[in-house]
């Protein structure tokens, strides 16, 4: 079982309270992940990464594990702990502006 | 008995302000959205119960929202603002090629008879269509292809396709108005677009009469009489009495003609109103008075407004897309400012009275007048 973690907002547009847990078959990466998020909340398209290019949002950040993989590839395996479900991943707006 | 329905965007949020046709207490609802800019919120003339929401953040990019029950509950639609094709370059504000990059919508605008059919106004500056209420959104892209569309230049809020009319007697006509490159008009609903800037002077730019790269802050007109237009220039409050083929200033004796908003009188299309603002760095009233301008005469001779607005300290703005009229009688004027107030006057503009203070930062004010 997947554990996401959304921010305030997308929690509020997405309706939902707590972590948003799903299951994914295959290789867990940062892609197949939102993939599956987008496809269980289509509302959230758009919000996390580009509706055009895919690319994170700029004020948007990816935490597990006590590490920043924001800057991972796409494609690159995610930590097993997110995968077997102990440990959450986090989507996280930055902390900036006002 | 008629009431009236105003839809107020905010810096951080949403409200809907009703009253009934008196127009002396109002009702507060809101902040719906909390947290979110909103640039802009319009409700349908053919069904006034649909309104659509401009939602965004630097965060969480665009949303739109839609109610189909006059604000009381929302549904996020379509929010896919791509650019046909392969975009290609405008010109930075240093001079050189930058590619097209959607940052958010500024401004929908409902059909006049078709709940679904609504154009949005993005920057950077294109035009958009959805016929399916929302849900999905296709560029018209003949405006943003046009030939001159390399060269426009964004100005100091970003460039920005900020304000879309549409000709009631003809529904094949509707116009753009892009900062900073000016106005364009299509007469085949959309297919193709010319700039109609002529009479325009901008001594900013290296040719101030140039076809494109004027900085227009709003056009507005009167239902009934679609050939005449008005405008609020960066500089200059213009008129054109034939659909923006030649426009003539009308300042006459504003105490400034710098601004953002413009609005005509429901029912006297020779009456319009401006808000002066002191130009370029400031940005605040002139003599830190709120004044609105009314002119009876279409233009050139003013009257200051001031019955109900602070006359001394008042240093907010009142931008682009934040007055509105109703179509009571007599007509009601409202607006809203950067300091969060919003004010409304409920006969034609001799008396005002802030039914909101402290709202956060308005963008945007809309008035729907209901049976």
């Amino acid at each position: 079982m997947i554990r996401v973690v959304l921010p305030a907002h997308l929690r509020t547009l997405a309706r939902v309270n707590g972590e948003v847990t799903f299951e994914i078959t295959g290789e867990l990466t940062q892609r197949a992940l939102l993939d599956a998020l987008e496809s269980r909340y289509p509302m959230l398209r758009g919000t996390i990464r580009d509706h055009v290019t895919q690319r994170r949002r700029p004020y948007v950040r990816f935490f597990a594990c006590e590490t920043d993989l924001s800057h991972q590839p796409s494609d690159a395996p995610l930590p097993q702990p997110v995968a077997d479900g102990s440990e959450p991943f986090l989507v996280v707006g930055a902390m900036a502006g006002g | 008995m008629s009431s009236v329905r105003l839809l107020v965007g905010t810096r951080k949020g949403a409200f809907v302000l009703t009253s009934d046709g008196k127009r002396m207490d109002w009702k507060i609802e809101g902040p719906h959205f909390g947290g979110w800019e909103i640039y802009h919120m319009k409700g349908s003339p053919a069904d006034p119960n649909r309104i659509y929401v401009s939602q965004s953040t630097s965060w969480f990019g665009q949303l739109v929202q839609r109610s189909d029950d006059g604000g009381a509950t929302w549904e996020p639609v379509g929010n896919r603002f791509g650019y046909d094709g392969e975009p290609g370059t405008h010109t930075w504000y240093d001079g050189t090629p930058h590619p097209w990059e959607f940052a958010r919508v500024w401004h929908l605008e409902p059909s006049l008879h078709d709940p679904d059919l609504v154009y949005a106004g993005v920057e950077d500056a294109a035009l958009f269509r959805s016929s399916d209420g929302g849900r999905n959104w296709e560029e018209l892209s003949a405006l943003r292809t046009h030939p001159s569309g390399p060269s426009w230049q964004p100005g100091a809020g970003g460039m920005c396709l900020h304000t879309i009319l549409l000709d009631p007697r003809d529904p094949a006509r509707m116009y753009g108005a892009i900062s900073a490159a000016g106005v364009f008009r299509s007469d085949d609903a959309g297919a193709s677009w010319r700039p109609i800037n002529r009479g325009l002077r901008s001594n900013g730019i290296p040719d101030e009469n140039a076809e494109v790269g004027h900085c227009v802050h709003r056009i507005a007109m009167h239902p009934k009489y679609p050939d005449t237009l008005y405008m609020q220039k960066h500089w200059d409050v213009m008129r054109s009495d034939d659909g923006g083929e030649r426009w003539s200033e009308v300042s006459g004796n504003l105490p400034t003609d710098f601004g953002f908003p413009i609005d005509v009188h429901a029912h006297e299309p020779q009456t319009i109103y401006v808000v002066p603002i002191t130009s370029d760095s400031e940005h605040f009233p002139p003599d830190a008075r709120l004044r609105v301008y009314r002119s009876r005469t279409g233009g050139n001779e003013w009257e200051a407004l001031t019955n109900g607005l602070p006359q001394k300290h008042c240093y907010v703005n009142v931008l682009r897309d934040a007055m509105a009229v109703d179509s009571l009688d007599s007509c009601g004027i409202y607006f809203g400012t950067t300091g969060g107030q919003v004010y409304a006057s409920s006969d034609s503009g001799d008396h005002w009275t802030a039914i909101a203070r402290d709202f956060p930062a308005v963008l945007s004010v809309e008035a729907q007048t209901l049976p």
